[in-house]
């Protein structure tokens, strides 16, 4: 491994937004036959480098060499003819069409599906990947469509792989086969970049590290000789702690009763099937399950946002008196006075209005208050205030859009508001994704000082490691159906993946 | 190493926030550019002198009292029509039916006018015009909300429909009404009562103005400071989030069409009751989709409204003088009104972006 090849030089790239710096004179060099791990916060301008390798962008200044020799890639087309091909966050695949239909898309020369067909099948045989070029992308599972992409980008040649965070929408046994193609792939010496905020991924599948802070390279350490800490050090820019406390519930009571939820979406698609748990105060109710499994039914049923089929959806007040939150809408809830806090998925699609600014953001929750026909503009600024100071969120102003503030700090003006109600219920789905570690740990810290608070708190996590750590409880879903509830300080990762993928998993010794 | 490679020849790049006297010196360069090619366009045509030609487009919208007037009293029209769309642009809700919407009130307005004239006394027969004109605007924007919240049909294709509903209707009850029989048009209704003619303030010209100045003061505090507006707000930029606060995003959309509509009939009314006194099917001339340009040149800002009607006016009457003055085919006068608004609105993407040369001096911009 000692002779190595560079086969990727990127040097002296800056990349300007207006007046943001996103990429500040990076260098970085990508070998032959490797696996590179990208690691930086949010807003270190990973994905933005990449996008430059890949013709997305053009850098403003600086240069890139392909095997020594300095190209100008302006579009995706010219970085294809490199051989450098991204696999996005976001699949890019036309429903409609089959695998191959897929791949040969865009391409030129004569459509031969059979050819196209017959090298697919080839190159899935050389590398294990597992896909039937001749099923509809609209059939496939999330992680059939991924390898779809990964399949396209080979199909076309190239040597050079770029992965935005691909194991964001994987089950921990999806990743393993995931990360046993990509060794493969390594072998055949193929040269690979991941994208990834989790770090025993890092550990687990990567050569080497290298490190962006602020738009700017800080280095690269071999994975071999370095640890979470050291990396998580070197991203962040000085000690943090890796820890999720999990203090103990104090004195928890049911809060939130559902029972037998059976919830169909728009098309008419079972999404939720027979659910029932309680959901107890002072104690965090981990949700587990493959991305699309009701998780997000769930907490919307509970939030008056998704209508039910049948059931029943309690709130228990301290006194014991019960209020059926079911048929109504997030208004009726709140005039009833359940305070009822929700951190949805899509941040700026369902929590927040981007283009507004903070203030106007923090009213959404308050601009009924009042008798008069026109909106108090003051508090909400001083609560806009607030979570700027209280939470640390790094922002021009809390006149700024928040569209133009970072992933991380868009969470922190979510959660700021949510909480800012003094909750009784805090309903989370994927509060920390796409987060970087620093971020995420403030999140965390916040959930947990609410549990503290005594609120009854449900959290949708995909990071098996981190609802293991955090959850008290963790409910299982496989397929929109309950797979089991198990105690999240005795459960293991395994055990949890198995459930995600088959009611009640192996046994169901611990229910 | 390889000389050979090319850098693209530009690429574009945004730009961040852009100060606002950056913004107006390229707003102002645009329409300088605009007035040069047109220039050049005009002698090459034409062989006149530009100079000349600009001149006559400003003495022929502010040349004398009467003309200013008139071109003061348009824009209002045009501002209040505008206006009247903007609360559903604001929504993302694309009303291309205020040309509908101010027929329908027209319509109304006369209707009560033939109707009830001779019947009740003047003020009542206001009043009754009044109602009825924004009443029948509401309706008209109000049966498209109506499909899109229920059905959610699509908006920009039912409100054009229902602008062909109107003018037929206007053009049934021209026939039906007719004076004198068999000439096809209405012609000036009451002349010799005045009734239901709207009452003069100060000069003819002076009460759609007011009602324009008004209308614009209100718009922009409802639109910006009330609960409804930033309702209006939060449903357009996510119907998602408007849901998840509990908006009832139905409701919003048909009360904010009625509202759009209803305006759009205080429009009608006023061109029927205030400056014509008669209804045709062209009585809003277009002004309906004109108001959609307006709308979104002031980025849906009522105050910014002022300054894009009043670009839009002073070109159109501008440019019907030179076709006059110089008798040039009106045409020719489209022409330049279609190259200033070009420039006008290309100059939004320059705001917007920025656009670098190949290589450039080492030296580093200033952040």
């Amino acid at each position: 491994m000692e002779n190595k090849v560079v086969t990727v030089s990127m040097k002296n790239i800056t990349k300007r937004f207006g007046e943001i710096v996103a990429n500040d004179g990076v260098n970085l060099d990508i070998y032959k036959g490797e696996i590179l791990a990208l690691l930086g916060e949010n807003g270190s301008g990973k994905t933005t480098l990449m996008n430059m390798l890949s013709g997305i962008y053009y850098p403003d200044e600086g240069q890139i060499f392909i095997n020594n020799e300095e190209k100008i890639i302006a579009s995706p087309r010219d970085a294809f003819e490199l051989g450098i091909g991204m696999v996005h966050q976001h699949f890019k695949l036309v429903d409609v069409l089959t695998a191959t239909e897929n791949i040969v898309l865009g391409l030129d020369g004569k459509l031969d599906l059979k050819k196209a067909s017959a090298k697919i099948r080839e190159i899935c045989r050389k590398y294990g990947f597992d896909v039937d070029p001749d099923q509809k992308v609209y059939d496939m599972s999330v992680s059939e469509k991924q390898t779809v992409e990964i399949v396209k980008v080979l199909y076309r040649g190239a040597d050079i792989l770029i992965l935005d965070e691909p194991t964001a929408v994987l089950t921990p046994q999806e990743t393993d086969r995931l990360f046993a193609i990509l060794r493969n792939m390594k072998e055949d010496g193929k040269s690979i970049i991941i994208i990834t905020h989790k770090m025993h991924e890092v550990l687990s599948i990567s050569d080497r590290v290298a490190v962006l802070r602020k738009g700017t390279y800080v280095g690269d350490l071999k994975t071999k000789e370095t640890t979470a800490q050291e990396m998580t050090e070197m991203m962040v820019g000085h000690a943090v702690e890796l820890n999720i406390e999990r203090p103990d519930p104090v004195d928890p009571k049911p809060r939130i009763e559902v029972k037998n939820l059976t919830v169909r979406n728009e098309e008419g698609i079972l999404k939720l099937e027979d659910v029932s748990f309680t959901a107890n105060s002072g104690e965090i109710l981990g949700i587990a399950g493959i991305s699309g499994c009701g998780q997000k039914e769930l907490l919307e049923a509970i939030a008056g946002l998704q209508p039910a089929e049948s059931g029943s959806v309690c709130y228990i007040e301290d006194d014991g008196s019960r209020d059926e939150l079911l048929k109504k809408d997030p208004r009726q809830i709140q005039e009833m006075g359940v305070t009822l806090s929700f951190v949805p998925e899509d941040r700026l699609g369902m929590g927040l209005v981007g283009n507004m600014d903070m203030s106007d953001n923090m009213m959404l929750r308050s601009f009924r208050k009042g008798h008069t026909p026109f909106t108090d503009r003051k508090a909400p600024k001083k609560l806009a205030k607030k979570v700027v100071k209280d939470l640390d969120v790094v922002t021009p102003g809390i006149s700024t859009p928040v569209r133009r503030l970072s992933g991380g700090n868009v969470q922190k003006v979510l959660v700021g508001r949510e909480i800012a109600s003094a909750p009784k219920v805090l309903l989370t789905a994927y509060a920390v994704r796409g987060l970087d570690i620093n971020s995420s740990y403030t999140i965390y810290d916040l959930i947990n000082r609410q549990k503290k608070a005594g609120v009854a708190v449900i959290y949708v996590g995909e990071d098996l490691d981190v609802l293991l750590e955090i959850s008290d409880r963790i409910l299982v879903m496989c397929g929109g159906k309950v797979s089991g509830i198990i105690d999240g300080r005795t459960a293991t990762k395994n055990k949890v993946g198995m459930m995600m993928t088959r009611i009640g998993g192996e046994g169901f010794d611990e229910q | 190493m390889n000389s050979k490679i090319k850098e693209p020849l530009l690429h574009i790049v945004k730009r961040g926030d852009v100060k606002w006297y950056v913004a107006w010196a390229i707003r102002l360069a645009a329409i300088v550019l605009a007035l040069i090619v047109s220039g050049i366009l005009t002698t090459a045509l034409t062989g006149l002198n530009p100079l000349d030609v600009y001149k006559t487009i400003v003495t022929g919208a502010f040349g004398t009292a009467r003309k200013s007037w008139i071109t003061v009293q348009d824009i209002s029209i045009l501002l209040i029509i505008s206006l009247a769309v903007t609360p559903a642009f604001r929504m993302r809700f694309w009303n291309v039916g205020g040309e509908g919407q101010v027929l329908a009130g027209a319509l109304a307005a006369a209707a009560c006018m033939i109707c009830l004239g001779d019947k009740l006394p003047g003020g009542v027969v206001i009043l009754c015009m009044v109602i009825s004109s924004i009443l029948a605007g509401g309706l008209w924007g109000f049966v498209p909300a109506f499909f899109k919240a229920k059905w959610n049909t699509n908006e920009t294709l039912c409100t054009l429909m229902m602008n062909y509903i109107a003018t037929q209707l206007v053009a049934y009850y021209t026939i039906l009404w007719e004076v004198p029989k068999g000439s096809g048009k209405i012609g000036i209704i009451n002349q010799n009562t005045n009734a239901g003619w709207l009452p003069e303030v100060g000069n003819k010209y002076l009460l759609c103005i007011i009602i324009a100045v008004v209308s614009t003061v209100l718009m922009y505090i409802y639109l910006n400071y009330s609960k409804h507006g930033y309702e209006i707000s939060v449903v357009g930029e996510s119907e998602h989030t408007a849901r998840y606060v509990g908006i009832k995003v139905e409701k919003v959309i048909v009360r904010t069409m009625i509202l759009s509509g209803a305006v759009c009939g205080l429009a009608g009314l006023l061109l029927v009751g205030s400056i014509n006194h008669t209804v045709t099917t062209t009585i809003a001339g277009g002004q309906g989709f004109t108001a959609v340009m307006v709308s979104w040149l002031a980025k849906f800002n009522p105050l910014g409204m002022i300054l894009t009607s009043l670009l839009i006016v002073f070109l159109g009457r501008g440019a019907g003088e030179i076709s006059t003055a110089f008798s040039l085919n009106h045409s020719f006068s489209d022409i330049l009104t279609g190259i200033i608004l070009f420039f006008v609105i290309g100059c939004e993407f320059f705001i917007t972006y920025k656009i670098n040369f190949r290589k450039k001096t080492a030296g580093k911009e200033a952040k």
